[in-house]
This record gives C-alpha cells, structure tokens and sequence, in this order.
C-alpha cells in the first residue's frame, strides 16, 4: 500500500550552522501509529514541523496523503493536524471561540455539532465559554488536541504529547489516540518515554543526532532486539554463584536471594532445560520464578549506545589511518 | 482561496478589537477630542482662518489622519507580533492558507478598525467645529488607501519586531513626529521656504494634503501627486509583505 507520508533525502541545517536533520527516508503508512523516539535534540520536533509547514527543509522532499508539502501544501495541510509540544494558547479567547477560529483556519466550514462532540470527547464541554488563560496546564493540552482536530485530519501529528501531563489526561489521551486509529487516522507521535512508544506504536523509529538509526514493527523490534530473563526467588539465599553454574550468564542479586538468567529469545537453544537441570543437580530450591522480556527502553539505550560507540570505533579507525 | 481561514482570521482579529475596546476605540476618541477643544475652540478662536477654512474645522483632516496611521500602525503591528510572541503563530503556519489569506485577515480587521476609528473621529468633531465635505467619495477612497497602506506597513513592523521595545519605536519616533511634522496642525505654505522644500520629503504631508482637499478642495500639493505617493507607499508596503512571505523572514525558519 502507498505510504501516506515519504519523506526522502530530508535534510534541515538552521542558520546558526546546526545539523538537525541528515538526509532523513521515512515511510508513514496508512492509519498506523507511529511513534518517533530519540532523545532530546535528536531531530523529532524539526522533521514534524518540516512535514507541518513551520520549518524550510534544506534538502529533501515530502509527499504527504499523495501531494508534494510544498507545491501542493493546501491540499496537504488541510488534512494535518498537530499538537505542538510547547503549549502556546491564546490567553484571552473562549475554548469555544478558538477551536473554531481553527476549524475555519483550516478551510472547513463550520460545524457546531461536531465541535461539541469534540469538545465533550475531551471533557471541555463545561468549559466551552471559559477563557484559556483561566484553565489549568492539562486542560490547556486538551484545548491543543481539540484545536488540532477541529478541522478532522486525516494525519495527526502528537508532538510530546504527554510531557508534563497527569496520570488521568494521560490514559484520556492514549484513549482516544486508539479511538483515532480505529476511524482510520494516521498518528505519528513522537516521545523520549518509552513507555509511550511501547504501549501505544505499531511501528517504532528510532531517531537521534538527526539521522533514522531503525524503522521497525514494535513487536518484531522487541523480539529482534529482545533479551529475556529468567528470575529465581530463592528461599535460602547463595553467598555465591555455585560453582557447577559458574559458566552460565547469570548474576546473583547482593542479597543473594534472587539468581538471574539471561537468554537470547532469538537462538534455537535458550540453554533453560540445561540451567535447570543443574539447578536441580546442585540442589538448589526455588520459591518462584519468572521471566521478563526486555523493554523498549534497554532496546533504546542499546541502540544509540551502539551506534554511538560504532561511530567512534570509525573515527579511531581514520585516526590511524 | 481559503475564504473560511481569511475569515477566521477577521473575526478573530475584530474580536481582539471588541474585548478591548476601550483602549482601541474610546482612548483614541478622547484624545482626538482634547485636540479640539485645546487647538480647535481654545487656540482655533484666536487664529485667522488658512486658504479660507476655519483653523478648528482646518486640522479635522490632519487629525484623523494622526488616529488613522498611528492606529493602523500599531493594531496591524500587535495583531501579527503577538502570536509570533506567544507562540501560537504555529497554527497559521501549519494551516492551508496562503501568504496573501493571511494578509487579508490581519490587514483586512486592522484596516477596518481604523476605518470605524476614523469616521468616529469624524462624527465627534461635528460636536466641536462645523465642517463640509467637498469630496465625499475621495474622502473615504483616502481614508481606506491610507488604512490599508499603514496597516500593511504595521505588519511589517509586527513581522520585523522581536520584542515590545521595537514594536513601539517606529510609530513613536518616527511616524509620530512625521504626522505632527505633516501640516496636521498648519498649512506648509505657513513655513519658511528652506522648509517648505525640506517638509516635501515627508510622505505624510502628501497624505493629509489630500485628505484635506478631499474635505475642502484646497491643497498644499497637487491631489494628483497625494494619491500617487499614497499609492507607492501601498505599492512599497505589499512588495516588503511579498518579500517576507517568500523568504520566510522572521517567522519561518
């Protein structure tokens, strides 16, 4: 299927001589969630705020829902809607007044009915006549998403969107971001939590130092990527790995009541049966055992570790060289 | 055309104007009316009348000329500063209007506030001093050109300022004492003759000249070269706007 964004050879140097963006390939696909991570600086802010008409790319194209962003950007904006990180509202109008100015900004006559629709979604409904300045920072986010979707995207980029939030918008927001997903919209939402990107993503990329290091399917990621560990609540606690273990990978807690086992999901022989079979030799009790997959976030530090560490090993090389 | 976002933009920029409209609409009113009762009834008595008009109904044109610019001047000018300022100009960029819907919006609501500002002015006058009005039609035509013009050079000045300090310099030192400089108050025939020649350099003297013959007829320059000046100075203003909106200055990065 036709991805609905490609972004290809994006490219973003800012005045003041900074790289924020090298040469970016980025498929988006129809009615996924996607989520962009890295950390802070990595680039996430400036390649939405490319694909959303605030920022001049230097180098690059983007087709967004079939039209070029910049020689067809009505067609294309019309359908985008975006959440921004930074929570810039106007202090003195009405929520009602300014979620409508963004409706009709964005071309669409207006529409009362599914305004309040939109309105009571996001639980602003009592809200409607308020004045911003006089509502809280979460309730100001939620203005944000309903101004975003005022005008019925059919691509809504979340920027940060829970940085800052509580535990209740939080869950409201993760909500209706499925709610979205079913109706067929495609959300690209980027995040340094990875727990976010975890819960939420179908698909994971993973940016940092303004380059794409990996796209990949979340579920295929964590298994490609995957550790897995096996832990042993021991009754009596060890002083030491026994030496009949010795040459396994496993590390003892310092109060010795806990003996950890890590395997390669990936490999055909996880060596368990042999592990517990010695266990059983030595006679070691267990009380209770579990086994933990590895998250997104060891995924995450793993791959820009490596990539960093790779990138060195580089410069070493044509150091010596 | 996006005729919903120029909308959208009007209506939000016109209800910025009803919110506060005290300071947009009645402080200007007031000090217009200061003026004539100092230089109108109070000063005016004792002065003999310039190319035949009373000097009360003499400085009407000037007078809502000063309103008109410094009030175009500053609503175009915070009207495009303060979303840039607070950080809400992200949803004009990110939105599908084009550079000349934007304009429409912000120009199109602070040109009309200064319109409406204008014949208030002109309406509160009439308490004060009689006047006629030769020209009604060019009245009005001087009145939306120059609303435009000076609406659009805000614009520019909202677009050019990164903080309150700029914002305020140029209608304060420069389109201020130009105004005042302009034969707002006095016919430049009155001036020395070194002076009259320096004073043609000033383009608001061509803007109240001609606003003035379109109340009376009478002129310190030829009408014909008011209203071309007038308009190379729009012409000047939507090139600076075409420019910026190419470029991306100052609100593209």
């Amino acid at each position: 299927m036709e991805p609905i964004i490609s972004v290809k050879g994006l490219g973003k140097t800012y005045a003041g001589g900074f790289t924020a963006l090298k040469n970016v390939d980025l498929d988006i696909q129809r009615g996924e969630i996607f989520a962009l991570l890295g950390p802070n600086g990595a680039g996430k802010t400036t390649l939405i705020s490319i694909v959303c008409g605030i920022v001049n790319p230097t180098s690059g194209s983007v087709i967004a829902n079939g039209y070029d962003i910049q020689r067809d950007y009505r067609l294309v904006r019309s359908e985008i809607g975006l959440v921004p990180q930074e929570l810039a509202t106007d202090a003195f109008e009405s929520v009602w007044a300014t979620v409508n100015f963004s409706r009709g900004l964005f071309g669409k006559a207006p529409n009362p009915a599914y305004i309040e629709k939109l309105l009571r979604q996001l639980s602003l409904w009592e809200k409607r006549d308020s004045k911003i300045m006089a509502l809280s920072g979460g309730m100001k986010r939620r203005v944000m998403i309903a101004k975003a979707l005022s005008h019925e995207p059919k691509i809504l980029f979340l920027d940060e969107p829970t940085a800052g939030v509580d535990v209740e918008l939080r869950q409201d927001m993760w909500e209706m971001v499925r709610e979205l997903r079913e109706s067929g919209v495609t959300i690209i939402l980027t995040t340094h939590y990875i727990e976010e990107a975890e819960e939420m993503a179908d698909r994971v990329g993973v940016i940092n130092h303004g380059e794409v290091i990996l796209v990949e399917d979340k579920r295929t990621l964590m298994q490609k990527m995957g550790e897995k560990e096996l832990s042993l609540h021991l009754p009596e606690p060890l002083d030491k790995v026994p030496e009949i273990l010795a040459d396994l990978p496993l590390t003892l807690s310092a109060d010795g009541s806990q003996l950890v086992y890590r395997f390669d999901i990936k490999s055909s022989d996880t060596g368990i049966t042999e592990f517990l079979r010695r266990l059983n030799e030595a006679n070691i009790d267990f009380r209770d055992l579990h086994t933990r997959e590895s998250s997104l976030e060891e995924i995450f530090v793993g791959l820009v570790r490596g990539k960093h560490a790779e990138s060195e090993q580089q410069l070493t090389k044509e150091a010596q060289e | 055309m996006n005729w919903y976002g120029i909308r959208a933009i009007y209506k939000f920029e016109m209800a910025r104007t009803w919110r506060t409209l005290m300071q947009s609409i009645a402080s200007p009113v007031l000090s217009t009316s200061l003026y004539f009762i100092v230089f109108g009834a109070a000063i005016g008595s004792r002065m003999g009348d310039i190319d035949g008009v009373s000097y009360g109904a003499f400085i009407i044109p000037g007078l809502i000329m000063l309103s008109l610019l410094s009030e175009s001047i500053s609503n175009a000018s915070f009207g495009i500063f303060f979303p840039k300022f607070s950080g809400t100009i992200y949803e004009v960029l990110s939105a599908p209007v084009s550079a000349f819907e934007v304009v429409a919006g912000y120009v199109g609501a602070a040109a009309t506030k200064s319109i409406i500002l204008g014949l208030l002015i002109l309406v509160t006058a009439r308490f004060f001093v009689d006047y006629e009005i030769v020209h009604p039609f060019w009245m009005l035509g001087f009145l939306v050109l120059t609303a435009l013009t000076f609406s659009m050079f805000g614009f520019i000045i909202g677009i050019w300022a990164d903080d309150f300090q700029k914002l305020q310099v140029i209608p304060l030192m420069v389109v201020t004492p130009l105004t005042f400089l302009g034969g707002a108050f006095y016919s430049i025939n009155m001036l020395p003759e070194l002076w009259q020649k320096i004073t043609l350099f000033n383009p608001v003297v061509y803007l109240i000249s001609g606003f003035r013959w379109a109340f009376y007829g009478v002129s310190d320059v030829n009408v014909g070269i008011s209203l071309g000046m007038t308009l190379l100075f729009l012409l000047l203003c939507m090139t600076g706007i075409w420019w910026i909106f190419r470029t991306g200055y100052r609100i593209k990065t």
